[in-house]
C-alpha cells in the first residue's frame, strides 16, 4: 500500500471507505460522483461487500440506511442534483441516528447545472437542506490524500456520533490526480459503534446518556426496536409528550454540541502575525494558499484558515482570527455562503470580503492575490 | 530539468487527452519521482466538445493544481490551438497535429506533424495518436524521461495493446528526434 501512487480524488475515496470498513453502497451514478459507484461495483464484492446501483437517489439513501440498521457501515456517493433528492432520506437518517456516509460532489447548479464543472454551492444545504432543526458534521478536503483520509474519518465519525456525515468534495478535488503514498492499515485507526450490552431484560435505543449518544443496537443481533422519523421517545415509538419531545430533540442536537471542540478541526498556515487572513475551503484553499506565499514574497503579511471539517463550523477559531487580523477574505466557488458564517462572528471587529467565482473554474491564485493587494 | 513545468494537453473529446495525461503524471511521479497534478476539462459528451488535460510537475509543492500558462501545449484541433495558444509561456513549446491543424500561429518554437496520419500509417490505428504525441513530448522536451513514459505506457493501455503502443511511442520517440 505505501507505494507512491496516481490517484484520484474519487478514487481515494474508494481506497478509504474500504479501509474504513465500508461494506454497503447504494446510489446512482452521477457525473463528477460517477468513479466512486464504479470503482466500488467492483472491488466491493472482492472484500465481500455489496454495490447496490438503486433506481434514484431517494431509494440510494433508503438502502444505506436500512443496511446500516443491520450494522453494515454503508454509504452513497452522488452530485448536487442527487444531492437535492437525498434531503428527504437524510433527514430520516438524523432523526432515527442511522450512522452512514453520503459523499456530495459538488458541481454547478441549480438543477442539472453545469455536470463537468468544479462549484462549491452546496456548502449550505448540507447544512440547512432538509426541513427541521439538526446538527450536521461535513468533511472538505483539499487534496486527494486528505480525501483518503476525510472519509475514513466520515465513516468513524458517522458510527461514533450515530449520525449521516457528508463528504463535500467539489469538482477539482475528485477528478485532480496526485502523487499519493497511502499509509498502511494498521496505522489507521477504526472506529466501530457502540452496541448494548448483551442480554439485558430491556433495551431503549434512543435513551438518554451522557454522552447523548445511546448504544445501538444491529437488527438481527436479538433486540428488536421502532425507527421512525416521527418524533419518539426512548423506546424509538412515536410520541406526542412535550417532555419526551423536548428530550430527544435537545439530545439530538447536544450530540454535537457537547462535543464539537473534539470534532472541529482546522489547518492555519502563516495566522501568527498576519494582517490579512483568508479563509478558503476545499480546491479554493489550495489557490489561496499559493495567493498567501506570494504575498508574503511581496512583504504583505497574510495567513490563510482552513476549515478540514466545516460543519459543525469553527466559530470560535474565526472569531480569534478576526480580533488579531484587520481583514478576513473568503474566496468561494458561489456567491458567498461561507462568508456569511464567518461575518457572524466577526461583525463589528473586522471587515470581511469575498472573492466569488460562479462560471465553473477554479478560482486562481492571481485573482486572491488581486484582493490582496487592493484591501493591504 | 527547471523547477516546475506545466503541460497543457488539448483537443477534442476522444482523442485519448484524458489518458494521455494521466500517463504522462504517472511518468513523472511514479516513474521519475517528482511531484506532480493532473486535472482536466471536458464537457459532457462522451465524443467531441472541446476537452484538455493539464499535467503540473514539481520538485516542490503543488498548490493551485491548474495550468496558467504552459511550458508546453500540444493541440490536436485547431480550435484548441488558437484557444490555447495565446497562453503559451514565452519561450515554451508548441506541439500540433497538422492533420487537423493548418492555421499555423506566428511561433518558431513549434512541431508541427501529421500525428494522427502518421499514427494510421505507421502504426495502423488512428486512435494511437495520443501515444505518438506522447513520444513526441518526451523526446523534443525530455519533462518526462522515456524509460518512465515507456513504462507508464504500458501499465495503462488496454491489455493485448502493448505492443501496438509500444511502437506508437518509439514512432513518437522519432518524430521528436527529428524535429530538434
Amino acid at each position: 500500500m505505501s507505494k507512491a501512487r496516481i490517484m484520484s480524488g474519487n478514487e481515494a475515496v474508494v481506497e478509504g471507505a474500504l479501509v474504513a470498513g465500508v461494506r454497503f453502497f447504494g446510489g446512482y451514478p452521477i457525473t463528477p460522483s460517477s468513479e466512486i459507484a464504479e470503482v466500488l461495483s467492483r472491488l466491493l464484492p472482492q472484500v465481500g461487500g455489496k454495490f447496490i446501483q438503486m433506481e434514484d437517489e431517494l431509494s440510494s439513501v433508503g438502502a444505506i440506511v436500512g443496511a446500516s440498521l443491520a450494522g453494515i457501515k454503508s454509504m452513497t456517493a452522488t452530485s448536487g442534483p442527487g444531492f437535492s433528492l437525498m434531503q428527504e432520506n437524510m433527514g430520516l437518517a438524523f432523526m432515527a441516528e442511522v450512522p452512514c456516509v453520503i459523499v456530495d460532489v459538488q458541481r454547478g447548479g441549480p438543477s442539472t447545472g453545469l455536470p463537468t464543472k468544479v462549484s462549491q454551492s452546496d456548502v449550505m444545504q448540507v447544512r440547512w437542506g432538509r426541513h427541521g432543526d439538526q446538527n450536521v458534521i461535513a468533511l472538505v478536503p483539499s487534496s486527494v490524500r486528505e480525501s483518503f483520509d476525510l472519509i475514513i474519518d466520515c465513516v468513524n465519525l458517522a458510527e461514533e456520533y450515530r449520525m449521516p456525515v457528508v463528504l463535500l468534495l467539489d469538482e477539482v478535488i475528485s477528478h485532480m490526480r496526485e502523487k499519493v503514498i497511502l499509509p498502511e492499515k494498521d496505522e489507521i485507526k477504526v472506529i466501530e459503534r457502540k452496541k448494548p450490552p448483551k442480554g439485558q431484560e430491556k433495551y431503549f435505543p434512543y435513551e438518554i446518556t451522557e454522552d447523548a449518544i445511546p448504544p445501538m443496537a444491529n437488527f438481527g443481533e436479538g433486540y428488536r426496536y421502532h425507527v421512525t422519523g416521527l418524533t419518539h421517545d426512548e423506546t424509538g415509538f412515536p410520541t406526542s409528550d412535550p417532555e419526551k419531545i423536548n428530550q430527544v430533540m435537545r439530545r439530538l442536537y447536544q450530540k454535537i454540541e457537547k462535543h464539537k471542540e473534539e470534532i472541529i478541526k482546522v489547518e492555519e498556515k502563516y495566522t501568527e502575525d498576519a494582517e490579512i487572513a483568508i479563509f478558503a475551503y476545499g480546491s479554493v484553499a489550495r489557490s489561496a494558499y499559493s495567493a498567501v506565499k506570494e504575498a508574503r514574497e511581496k512583504g504583505i503579511k497574510v495567513g490563510l484558515m482552513r476549515p478540514i471539517i466545516l460543519w459543525p463550523f469553527p466559530y470560535k477559531k474565526v472569531s480569534d482570527l478576526a480580533n488579531k487580523v484587520k481583514r478576513i477574505i473568503v474566496p468561494e466557488m458561489n456567491m458567498g455562503q461561507i462568508i456569511a458564517e464567518v461575518k457572524k462572528v466577526s461583525f463589528g471587529k473586522v471587515k470581511v470580503e469575498g472573492v466569488n467565482r460562479i462560471d465553473g473554474e477554479l478560482i486562481t491564485p492571481s485573482e486572491i492575490m488581486a484582493k490582496i493587494e487592493e484591501v493591504s | 530539468m527547471k523547477e516546475k513545468y506545466e503541460l497543457r494537453l488539448s483537443g477534442a473529446g476522444g482523442q485519448g487527452l484524458m489518458l494521455a495525461g494521466l500517463i504522462l503524471a504517472e511518468a513523472a511521479g511514479v516513474y521519475d519521482g517528482k511531484n506532480v497534478v493532473q486535472t482536466q476539462s471536458y464537457g459532457p459528451e462522451a465524443r467531441g466538445g472541446a476537452s484538455k488535460s493539464e499535467v503540473v510537475i514539481s520538485e516542490g509543492e503543488i498548490d493551485y493544481p491548474k495550468v496558467v500558462n504552459p511550458d508546453i501545449l500540444l493541440a490536436l484541433t485547431q480550435e484548441a490551438c488558437d484557444k490555447y495558444y495565446p497562453e503559451l509561456k514565452e519561450g515554451g513549446t508548441l506541439i500540433v497535429d497538422s492533420f487537423y491543424v493548418k492555421k499555423l500561429p506566428p511561433y518558431k518554437k513549434v512541431v508541427s506533424v501529421p500525428i494522427t496520419s502518421i499514427a494510421e500509417k505507421e502504426v495502423g490505428r488512428k486512435v494511437v495518436a495520443n501515444i505518438v504525441a506522447l513520444g513526441v513530448i518526451t523526446e523534443f522536451t525530455g519533462v518526462v524521461s522515456r524509460e518512465a513514459i515507456k513504462e507508464a505506457v504500458l501499465s495503462r493501455v488496454p491489455k493485448g495493446t502493448e505492443k501496438m503502443n509500444e511502437k506508437a511511442l518509439e514512432v513518437g520517440f522519432r518524430i521528436g528526434r527529428e524535429s530538434r
